[in-house]
């Protein structure tokens, strides 16, 4: 038996404990940091009382902590309550939904680095044009015919490639699967699962209030689903590739993606706002009007996994964000500074990452406390109208650059171009004016009433 | 009742938003701001003690309570140690939830009648309405700022006549002496001369 075949199988069994270790335990510290931001941003302590002192006195130095212990003190208080499942409910689906939920959050880990991991060598067969070259699309192809082929052996191409693989291998790799081809094609895929878990979620507790959250959340994820694609499709068409990786490794070589495409993040931003059913875009379990919503009839742990699956999905989306906007693990002068393959330089990219990261989640939490909750109207305006046509005028753009071999920094200008046009296009746009959607309502057009937009449509033309 | 016509409905229009407001994002980036400067003032104010914190980390930092907050009750001394109290009844009488357990004896003093054996005031009973307080013509009754009550059974929270004594010396130790609440004149007893008067009597013990 070839022993060195299993090393591979124990290098990935590692990472998985690892990053599934750190995500979890992440996620853990996330419900204390919400917690706290929360406390902060409202001119509060937050919790500040447990600490590792479990009630023993000789472990007294270890009481308070700034309130470490929280995560614990929950995690053990979720564990421990009484698991009700409801008579009425659908008992397999009722079980199925948070595991999905939490699931689905997690299988996109899988495909993301958490650090440096290097782009796996191209075999370039087919001759990239001039233009294409100075933005530095990757023009990769397997050959295609025998004389591609060929040719390669001739020239020597190929050999290259074996090398380059060789070298590919031995390098440090943080990330479960390093060098997955349909990388965010992957996570868009299971990310649009999680919306079963809310639909299973709130469809088997055959409650009004359950199935009313998961109908909207339903609704909400497939909208924002198209200004996210969209979003992303420029991205898409600058690399040339859906691996997470070259995409992370071109923003290195040509500058973040964010900057040139500031519109496109910010619709991804937003986006990734509602996949999460964070604040403002809430709705699913807005406790004013639905009680808890899809999870209103969960308790104990089985509340907790939808609750942990959320935080999860904010933990893969921000890592998505950095890796697809923001450079990853780069920052410009590092590797100058550092070297580029030195140990030193590997945990500084980690921190880096980490720092990005964070830096989102941050945001995340600090959205919450700034934009009052959407009404439905609005959400899906905002989507529809807002987001859309942003999007395809973002990806217009990106296409013209890839197309004609463009500098990427023509996106810049045409982005700020495009937020301000949508945004004061959206005025002419019949809005949320109650007597328009009255008339509406009727059959009447809304522009015989002669209230065309002016009124209070927000986010109607807007992010 | 007649429903309200159709033309009498009043439609508010919303403030009408600029070409600014309508990008949204500058909007939300001042907002933005506002919520980091609160997390930042917070934040500074954790370590320092200043800084925009609007909490007290309570059992460390006891609420400064005003002086007239209707709280646990006790029984003033007068000025030799003994309990102010003649055992007039008119606190227990007024009391509206009846808490107040008297017993009335022959006072030991000639400078009153009566003085009350036991005096008793079930505090778990009791609404803190400050009626008693009101109606004690010697201001022998107080209630306290003291709030923190606490006591794992329902005869702890009993408070006899020593312990609200005990309240007495507790709250005049700590400064926090309740500000009299009943205007006019007192009776003979609240007097420091009258007091004076009986010279030598033994103290209440």
């Amino acid at each position: 038996m070839d022993w060195n075949a299993l090393i591979p199988l124990l290098v990935t069994l590692i990472t998985i404990a690892v990053i599934l270790g750190g995500v979890l335990g992440g996620v853990a510290y996330l419900t204390l940091l919400e917690r706290k931001v929360s406390a902060w941003v409202q001119d509060r302590y937050g919790p500040n009382r447990v600490g590792f002192d479990f009630g023993q006195s000789w472990l007294s130095f270890l009481r308070k902590m700034w309130g470490l212990g929280q995560p614990l003190a929950d995690g053990a208080k979720f564990l421990l309550k009484e698991d009700v499942i409801p008579g009425h409910v659908d008992k397999v689906f009722f079980m199925l939904a948070p595991m999905i939920a939490m699931g689905t959050a997690l299988f996109a880990m899988a495909v993301v680095s958490i650090g440096d991991t290097p782009a796996p060598p191209a075999l370039v067969s087919v001759k990239p044009t001039a233009g294409q070259e100075k933005v530095g699309v990757n023009t990769l192809a397997f050959p295609a015919t025998a004389e591609e082929a060929r040719r390669l052996e001739r020239t020597g191409e190929l050999k290259s490639f074996i090398d380059k693989s060789d070298g590919y291998k031995k390098r440090w790799k943080f990330a479960i699967s390093p060098g997955v081809d349909i990388g965010f094609l992957f996570i868009f895929a299971v990310g649009s699962l999680a919306v079963y878990g809310i639909v299973l979620g709130g469809w088997s507790s055959n409650n009004k209030y359950s199935l009313l959250g998961s109908l909207r959340s339903s609704a909400q994820m497939i909208s924002y689903e198209i200004p996210m694609g969209l979003s992303v499709m420029g991205v898409l068409i600058l690399v040339g590739s859906l691996n997470l990786e070259r995409i992370v490794d071109w923003q290195a070589r040509n500058g973040w993606l964010g900057i040139y495409q500031p519109t496109a993040f910010l619709l991804f931003l937003t986006a990734i706002f509602a996949e999460c059913n964070r604040l403002p875009f809430d709705l699913p379990e807005c406790e004013q009007e639905l009680v808890g919503g899809y999870h209103t009839e969960y308790s104990s742990m089985k509340f907790a996994m939808f609750f942990l699956g959320e935080y999860t999905h904010m933990i893969t989306t921000s890592f998505l964000t950095v890796a697809l906007f923001l450079g990853g693990w780069h920052l410009p002068g590092l590797e100058s500074f550092l070297g580029a393959d030195s140990y030193v330089a590997l945990a500084a990219k980690l921190g880096i990452f980490a720092a990005k990261v964070g830096g989102i989640i941050m945001l995340f939490m600090l959205v919450r406390w700034t934009i009052l909750r959407f009404k439905f109207n609005q959400l899906m305006s905002l989507a529809w109208k807002g987001m859309m046509p942003l999007g395809v005028l973002s990806l217009l753009g990106a296409m013209f650059v890839g197309q004609f071999g463009w500098s990427p920094w023509w996106l810049l200008p045409w982005s700020i171009f495009i937020l301000t046009l949508v945004t004061a296009l959206g005025a002419f746009v019949p809005g949320d004016d109650p007597r328009v959607q009255l008339r509406i309502a009727r059959g009447r057009s809304p522009s015989a009433s002669g209230v065309v937009g002016g009124g209070r449509r927000a986010g109607a033309g807007a992010v | 009742m007649s429903q309200t016509k159709p033309q009498k409905v009043k439609w508010v229009k919303p403030p009408k938003l600029g070409l600014l407001d309508q990008m949204y994002v500058p909007t939300v980036i001042s907002g933005m701001a506002t919520t980091v400067k609160h997390m930042v003032g917070t934040l500074i104010g954790t370590g320092t003690g200043r800084g925009n914190i609007q909490v007290q980390s309570y059992p460390e930092e006891k609420p400064k309570l005003p002086p007239h907050y209707r709280g646990v009750h006790r029984l003033n001394r007068d000025p030799e140690g003994r309990a102010k109290c003649v055992a007039c009844y008119m606190c227990s009488t007024a009391c509206p939830a009846s808490c107040i357990d008297i017993v009335a004896a022959p006072s030991p003093w000639p400078d009153r009648e009566k003085y009350p054996e036991t005096f008793v005031i079930d505090e778990l009973r009791c609404i803190y309405c400050g009626m008693c307080e009101q109606a004690c013509p010697v201001d022998a009754i107080e209630l306290t700022t003291i709030f923190d009550l606490t006591g794992l059974t329902r005869e702890e929270m009993m408070f006899d006549k020593e312990k609200l004594l005990s309240v007495f010396d507790q709250t005049v130790a700590a400064g926090t002496d309740p500000v009299r609440t009943q205007p006019g004149r007192l009776g003979v007893a609240s007097l420091p001369a009258a007091a004076g008067l009986t010279g030598s009597s033994s103290a209440q013990s």
